[in-house]
This record gives structure tokens, C-alpha cells and sequence, in this order.
């Protein structure tokens, strides 16, 4: 397997010598990603909740539909997103298609989704255990739905890893509305397509390990943080 | 004079009556509603406080009480003891000076003052039962109910508890609970309200239930004959 000792030495020495073309790609990849991410904790979280605690016409269909969009694929959204953000779309006059503010569209739309219902399933369950309580309070649904998403906020934490790692590892959407454009829209999954394509598969490869890592990493400090609050709150 | 009147209440799930058309007037200051597992005690329990609807009949109350309800389990937030008893005066409405002062007070009714700042899911069995009680009791309810509040408590803890809702009843607060606890029962009530089968058995003072209680039901149920 020599293309993937290149790679590991490749990751080394570009990381070694910090080369700032390879830490722009990086640090746009963590900034889109982290932004649509977040965005779409602020959008899912409260939808979820809601599907939770709510009980009005359609949220069945509405559960049903968010469970299937969990699995949307890239390609499509970024299709869609395309259709929006292009000229002759209706968000057209904003000019922002190939900007990594695009990015951040299409990987809030392919997100929010999988925070919602997976959101929706934690608060479910505290749902089942502290209603009677809140109800004997005289906690309206609304403000039961805001509490139980402070008091499960270390579960939820699931919710927003498990939608930092669908943005950050996607290639479709941000290929589509971003365009790989080098310096620009380029992220870490476009540039392995890309220098995969070209052949310069230990370039692609140190991307890879960089991308696995940062996913990693990501996950461990979470992990960690939740234990602590875990420990400390119970 | 009653309190509560319940006339010809019924609560069912399918084919299924847990609560089977009950009637009862409820005029006691303590009154503790006993009865085997499944007989609907907690059921009614929930119905008096609202958390359920009955499928049929009514609960009449001659002059609305404000309530607090306790649970089996104690429910708490993850918080620390002084936010979980803030938590209710907050949906009252309260200022967030006027909750904290007031939280402090049940907390130190409770005994629980040290522990204020301690997270609350980190606590004692008992002292979440005391936090959850403060909780109730902070809100100066008229009627406080309670779900087998010592359930899963050791002797100490289950003192401590009885002592506080001892000290809830004699500020004015009128109590209704369920227990599988004879000698709590004994000790803390004034009539028993026995239940079997999703129906009133009988509905007797303190002492004559223990010495003579008058349904074959509850003989039996003195006896251990029902589990």
C-alpha cells in the first residue's frame, strides 16, 4: 500500500510546514461546516422539541418526513439550493451562489433534518418522564418544550456532532452551489474529489486523514465535555 | 364540609375501567387512599389533580384549592436543589428575586438550606424527595397530593419526609396521599379512603379502619391476604 504511506507522510509534512494553502482549505471546511451546523441546531433543535411536545394536525406526517429527510441526498440539495440561489431563482438578487455563504445554505438544509429528529427523539423521551411535573407546575407545552431543551442539553449534544459530521464529510452540495472554487469555495471533501480525479492520490489521501482527524477530534472534545457535565449535573 | 365532591367518576382505557364509577366526598384535612397494586390509587390521584381526564363524571369543588403534586419518583431538573425549587415560582410568575428568596425559605423548611447549590440529580434519594417536597411546598399549595412519596426510601428518610408533610398540613394545607406503608398510613392520616378494583371500598376514620375496617376488602388486604 504505498499510496497510503505517501498519504501519512504527505499529512505529515504538509501539516509539519503548515502550508497555508492546505490551512485555508481546512479552516473554510470548519467554518462552513461549524456555521451550518450551528444554524441548524438554532432551526432544528426548537423544531424537534416541538415535534415532541406538540400535538397538532400533521406532526405525524411532519415526524415522518424529517425521520426520511435525514437521509437526503447531497447532490439533490445542492440541486435544489442551485435552483434557489442561482440567477434566475427566487433568491437570486443575493448573488450568492459559489460563495462558501452557499455552502453554508446547503449543508443547513441537509442538517437541520437529522437535529431535528434526533432532537425530537431526546426531548420525546424527557418528554415521558417529566410531563406530569411540568404539567402539575402549569408549564405550558411551549415552555416545557424550551425547558426540557436546556435540562436534556448534554444529550442533545448528540445531535449537533451527528450534524457536524454529515456537513463536514458531504461533497455534493457544497461541489454544486460552491463550485470548488480554489481559495474560495474549496473544502477538504471537493479538494479529495478533485486531486482524486487528478490522480495526486497521496494529496487526496492527507486530505482524508486530515478530515478524519478533525472529525475525531471534534467527537473526543464532545465526548469529553459531556462527560464532565454529566459527572458534575448528573 | 367537603372540599371535593367526586360523583360517579370513571376512567377507562379500552374495554378496561381503572377508575369505575367513583363517588365520594373528601372532608378531612389528611386523608390517605390505600388499596393493593393496580386498584387505581395513583390513577385517582391524578384525576383529582388533573393530570388526567375521566371519561365520564365530575369533580366539584366548592372553592377551587390551589394544588402541588409530589411523585413516586422525584422528578428534578438538571439543576441545582435552589433553581429546581426556583423553577415552579418562576411559571407562577414571580420576580427572580422574589423566587430565589422564596425558594431559600422551603429549602430551609426542608433542611436542605447546605445543599442549596448542589446539583439536584446528585443528591440522596431522601434529599431529592425533600427538594421535590420544597418544590411543592414553596408554592403554599392549599392541597398538596402526594404518590407514595416514600417509596423507595430508607426508614431515616422516610421520618424526614412524614415530618414535613407533618409541617405542610399544619401550615393549612390539606393532604391527600397514597401509600403501601401501614404504619405511615396510621401516622399521617385522619381517614382512609380504601380502594380496590378501581372502586371505593370504604371510606373510614383512622382508627376504626385499622381496628375494625368494615369491607371484606381491606380485611383482607390487613390480613396480607391481597398482595
Amino acid at each position: 500500500m504505498p499510496e497510503l504511506n505517501d498519504g501519512f507522510s504527505t499529512a505529515w509534512h504538509l501539516l509539519g510546514a503548515g502550508d497555508p494553502h492546505l490551512l485555508g482549505i481546512v479552516l473554510l471546511s470548519l467554518r462552513v461546516s461549524l456555521t451550518a451546523t450551528l444554524l441548524a441546531c438554532l432551526i432544528g433543535m426548537p423544531l424537534g422539541a416541538l415535534l415532541a411536545v406538540g400535538r397538532f394536525p400533521g406532526r405525524r406526517a411532519l415526524i415522518v418526513l424529517f425521520n426520511g429527510f435525514m437521509g437526503l441526498p447531497p447532490v439533490v440539495v445542492g440541486l435544489l439550493v442551485y435552483l434557489l440561489l442561482s440567477r434566475a431563482g427566487p433568491l437570486g438578487a443575493f448573488g450568492l451562489l459559489f460563495s462558501p455563504a452557499a455552502m453554508v445554505v446547503a449543508q443547513t438544509v441537509l442538517v437541520t433534518p437529522i437535529v431535528a429528529a434526533l432532537t425530537r427523539q431526546v426531548i420525546a423521551d424527557a418528554w415521558g418522564t417529566m410531563h406530569e411535573l411540568l404539567r402539575s407546575l402549569g408549564a405550558s407545552r411551549l415552555r416545557g418544550a424550551a425547558t426540557l431543551l436546556w435540562d436534556s442539553r448534554f444529550s442533545l449534544s448528540t445531535a449537533g456532532l451527528a450534524g457536524f459530521g454529515r456537513a463536514i464529510a458531504e461533497v455534493g452540495a457544497v461541489m454544486i452551489v460552491g463550485g470548488n472554487i480554489d481559495g474560495v469555495t474549496r473544502v477538504m471533501t471537493t479538494t479529495i474529489a478533485l486531486e482524486t480525479s487528478k490522480g495526486d492520490l497521496p494529496l487526496a489521501l492527507a486530505l482524508g486523514f486530515i478530515l478524519i482527524s478533525v472529525v475525531l477530534a471534534v467527537n473526543a472534545i464532545a465526548y469529553a465535555v459531556r462527560n464532565w457535565a454529566e459527572r458534575r449535573w448528573g | 364540609m367537603n372540599w371535593l365532591a367526586i360523583d360517579h367518576l370513571s376512567l377507562a382505557r379500552g374495554d378496561i375501567r381503572i377508575i369505575n364509577d367513583i363517588s365520594l366526598g373528601l372532608s378531612a384535612r389528611r386523608t390517605v387512599v390505600l388499596g393493593p397494586n393496580g386498584a387505581g390509587k395513583s390513577t385517582l390521584l391524578r384525576l383529582v389533580h388533573g393530570l388526567l381526564r375521566p371519561s365520564s363524571g365530575t369533580l366539584d369543588w366548592p372553592q377551587p384549592l390551589s394544588q402541588a403534586m409530589v411523585f413516586q419518583k422525584p422528578v428534578l431538573l438538571r439543576a441545582t436543589a435552589l433553581d429546581n425549587v426556583a423553577y415552579g415560582l418562576k411559571l407562577k410568575g414571580l420576580r427572580l428575586a422574589d423566587c430565589v428568596r422564596q425558594a431559600r425559605e422551603a429549602l430551609a423548611r426542608v433542611d436542605l438550606m447546605h445543599l442549596a447549590e448542589r446539583p439536584a440529580r446528585l443528591l440522596s434519594g431522601g434529599e431529592q424527595q425533600r427538594v421535590a417536597l420544597a418544590r411543592a411546598w414553596a408554592l403554599a399549595p392549599q392541597l398538596l397530593i402526594l404518590d407514595e412519596p416514600t417509596a423507595s426510601l430508607d426508614p431515616a428518610s422516610t421520618r424526614e419526609v412524614e415530618r414535613i408533610i407533618n409541617d405542610i398540613a399544619a401550615s393549612g394545607a390539606h393532604i391527600l396521599m397514597t401509600t403501601h406503608n401501614l404504619g405511615q398510613a396510621r401516622r399521617l392520616a385522619e381517614e382512609i379512603v380504601f380502594v380496590a378494583g378501581g372502586r371505593i371500598a370504604e371510606q373510614t376514620p383512622v382508627a376504626e379502619f385499622f381496628n375494625l375496617p368494615r369491607s371484606v376488602v381491606a380485611q383482607h388486604f390487613l390480613e396480607e391476604e391481597i398482595p
